[in-house]
């Protein structure tokens, strides 16, 4: 049972970052445009050099 | 997106910003107008275009660099979802001039009107949504892996700190997940009434309310897993809902910011292009030809000739000459006006129809939605049996408050309308793509239901049923010359009826002759030099033949007898299908017009309706439509035109193609996409399937509820029966949503 101890703490914590990270994406905007983003990377034009 | 600048900047600007603004009181009503006043600050020009065929990647780096070239241009970036371009410029770029870049390099682009499009109040709301339902969802699951170990057995402590484990993660969560349900339930009461979310909250409360009392006595059930579960599996109704409804409104937004309205204004200066909306009566404004007219006002130089379809329907075009009222909402045809506004913005007489469609509104108001009235039905019922499983378990126990509160909370938290609150939303989220596809726009969210209800169609002709683009009828009663003559002339003139018989001769594969000393008489029609003779094309009086009562232009050769060559509306695309598909479906078809008989007559000929009405006024329009309703009839009105509107408005569903005006847009219920007509016999078809869709799903959750309330009335449900009926219930009612063909 001393498993327990540690089991439920970090489950409970790998799913926190994971709704934290969802936060983080909803609040930057990414699910805006989600059929442009799915589409900005097949063009070639930014493969180089990063976008100024 | 902001106009306010950030927080970081001093106060003083933008009050200052502030004072310039009410300044001017047009500004308050135009809010693109303010945006331009508050710039010079941070955000100065911010452009919308609407790009109607941008579908791929290359799409997207042509338009960004092609506007990254341009000057003034500091950034660009496409949104492919919403097919828009945001363009943050210069102040002083004219959005003219990178619609005509675009369209070099192959786009179509649209200016669209960013003060109209409130897309961003829009997204703040879905993302409120989004983030209660990743918040329920998580908790849901974790607390769910919890509650496994104590069905399959935890005892004792375990259970126990099992219990306090998911009561720290179910409490917070429900608070804050449950919040819009709380609100709701919480304004439904103050109102005296009981809807949806009153239930729902009860169920809610009082299913974390007695499970921290059970944990906290180290009960075997506590109903966290319940709460949870319920408020997700709400939420995701709720959300589909509102995405329906949010997409249905920003493209009806983007139809509207279509048209910006601008104006060109006669100043000492010069002219000048200003917005409507600062028109003040005694400007003097130019039309061009082919112009709408912006304001109501009297002519004060120029003779033209007037469509007015689309305010009155009728389909002939008017001449008129200076000292002539006009309305705002026509089309100037033939010859440049110079006009005095009367009266502008509100005043006008577009406005004017507010009164009538007002009136209109209060009798669309009484219908209660198939969820309104199920809810109506099944709140109290709920209730009654809560509180009577309480009161019966009460007596038997000999005044056992824990267990019979246990029992009425299990009553509760099986009976909530989980199934219920997907029933609606995942059917018509499900219809209103289909119908999106098949072209038309659902705007209103009990459209569908009330669309499964007409038996009776009411069309509009003008604009509607037809294009209101003329079509020449007797082409083969003039001579190969004639013909040759008439298709010069009329090429030379911008006037529909001219372009018409223009168009319909080449197509004919008629040469055009060579006409000499081609001249324009505005608002009469066109005269030139063939032969040494002087041929004219235009007015009945003018050539000097006689006018008759349908659409008709007329061409005399020299001393010649003059011609006449009649013209009938083109037929919309779609039309005849329409029409016969719904008297297929044995509705009641009526054609209504404010044209002269003639022209409906002809028409409703053409398409087999027996039923038509001529030159009827907007006021007995809307009359003849309230008179079908109290005859119990549900009408489904089809118009585009102002005359039109307060007949929408009062019908019991209705539709208007996106060429309509916008007045009569916002009065519809569903917007036609398409120049095609035919979607309108489907959209029935698709609705009636739409309603037993809906009906099925409530008579799914009812099965689910008949089975599973006895079992808690006598006292035998347990957490694991309630998640299981619960889940169980929501996806079935989901999968038979998503059947929809």
């Amino acid at each position: 049972m001393e498993a327990l101890s540690y089991s439920i703490p970090i489950s409970l914590l790998l799913g926190a970052i994971g709704l934290a990270a969802f936060f983080w994406a909803l609040r930057n905007r990414q699910f805006d445009d989600p059929k442009g983003d799915a589409e900005r990377i097949l063009s070639d034009e930014w493969d180089d050099y990063p976008k100024p | 997106m902001t106009v306010q600048p950030a927080s970081g900047f001093t106060p003083e600007p933008r009050d200052e910003g502030r004072a310039q603004i009410s300044a001017c009181p047009a500004c308050i009503a135009a809010p693109s107008a303010e945006r331009l006043a508050g710039g010079g600050d941070i955000k100065d020009a911010r452009i919308m275009l609407s790009l109607p065929t941008a579908h791929c990647a290359v799409c997207i780096t042509d338009v960004e660099r092609e506007l990254a070239r341009a000057p003034g241009v500091r950034s660009a970036r496409v949104n492919l979802t919403l097919r828009r371009v945001s363009v943050d410029a210069e102040p002083g770029t004219d959005p003219a001039d990178l619609i005509a870049r675009l369209d070099r390099i192959g786009y179509e682009a649209h200016e669209l009107d960013a003060g109209l499009l409130s897309a961003t109040e829009a997204d703040r709301q879905s993302r409120d949504i989004l983030m209660r339902i990743a918040v329920a969802g998580f908790a849901m699951m974790n607390i769910m892996l919890l509650s496994i170990a104590v069905w399959s057995g935890a005892e004792d402590a375990t259970r126990d700190l099992f219990h306090w484990i998911s009561a720290a993660i179910a409490l917070p969560t429900v608070v804050f997940a449950g919040k819009p349900f709380f609100v709701s339930a919480f304004n439904a009461l103050k109102g005296g009434r009981l809807g949806m979310d009153v239930p729902i909250s009860l169920a809610i409360i009082l299913a974390s309310g007695i499970s921290v009392y059970e944990t906290a006595h180290s009960g075997h059930h506590a109903y966290f897993d319940a709460a949870v579960m319920l408020t997700f599996f709400l939420l995701v109704g709720r959300y589909l809902d509102y995405r329906t409804r949010a997409m249905a409104r920003s493209a009806a937004e983007e139809l509207a910011a279509l048209e910006v309205p601008r104006a060109t204004r006669l100043a000492e200066t010069g002219e000048e292009t200003v917005p409507v909306s600062e028109l003040r009566p005694g400007d003097l404004i130019r039309v061009r030809p082919g112009g709408r007219i912006p304001a109501d006002g009297q002519i004060t130089e120029g003779e033209t000739e007037i469509d007015r379809a689309l305010i009155t329907g009728e389909s002939l075009p008017v001449a008129v000459a200076p000292g002539a009222a006009l309305s705002a909402g026509e089309v100037n045809l033939t010859g440049p006006l110079v006009l005095r506004v009367t009266a502008a913005g509100r005043d006008s007489s577009l406005h004017r129809m507010a009164d009538l469609v007002a009136a209109a509104e209060s009798a669309r108001n009484r219908y209660t939605s198939l969820a309104e009235r199920a809810a109506r039905a099944y709140s109290p019922l709920v209730h009654l049996m809560a509180l009577g499983a309480f009161g019966v378990w009460l007596q038997i126990s000999g005044g056992d408050i824990r267990l019979a509160v246990n029992i009425a909370a299990t009553v509760l938290i099986i009976t909530c309308p989980c199934a219920l609150g997907l029933a609606v939303p995942a059917v018509v989220t499900a219809a209103s793509g289909k119908l999106f596809r098949a072209g038309l726009l659902v705007k209103d969210g009990t459209a569908l239901e009330r669309l499964a209800e007409v038996d009776c169609v009411v069309f509009d002709k003008t604009g509607t049923l037809t294009l209101g683009t003329p079509e020449p009828q007797n082409l083969g009663d003039l001579s190969r010359a004639e013909l040759e003559v008439a298709a010069a002339l009329g090429a030379g003139s911008a006037h529909p009826l001219a372009q018409a018989l223009a168009g319909a001769a080449r197509a004919a594969g008629v040469v055009p002759a060579r006409v000499e000393d081609l001249r324009e008489v505005p608002g009469h029609g066109i005269e030139g030099r063939w032969r040494g003779q002087v041929v004219r094309l235009g007015r009945a009086e003018w050539i000097g033949a006689e006018a008759g009562d349908v659409t008709a232009t007329h061409l005399r050769i020299g001393p010649g007898a003059p011609r006449s060559i009649r013209f009938a509306d083109s037929l919309r695309p779609g039309a005849a299908e329409a029409v016969a598909a719904l008297a297929a479906q044995k509705k009641r078809v009526l054609l209504v017009s404010g044209d002269v008989p003639g022209a409906v007559a002809d028409l409703a000929g053409r398409l087999g309706i027996s039923e038509w009405h001529a030159g009827v006024l907007p006021a007995e329009k809307a009359a003849l439509v309230a008179d079908l309703g109290a005859a119990g009839h549900r009408v489904l009105m089809v118009g585009d035109g102002l005359n039109d509107t307060a007949a929408l408005v009062g019908a019991h569903v209705s539709i208007s193609p996106a060429s309509a005006l916008d007045a009569a847009r916002t009065a519809s219920d569903i917007v036609l996409l398409g120049r095609d007509i035919a979607p309108v016999a489907e959209a029935l078809r698709i609705a009636r399937v739409t309603r037993r869709r809906i009906k099925q799903n409530f008579a799914i959750s009812a099965v689910y509820n008949v089975i599973a309330v006895p079992i808690a009335l006598v006292g035998l449900a347990t957490p694991l029966w309630a998640a299981l009926a619960m889940s169980a219930s929501s996806v079935s009612v989901s999968l038979n949503s998503l059947r929809l063909r």
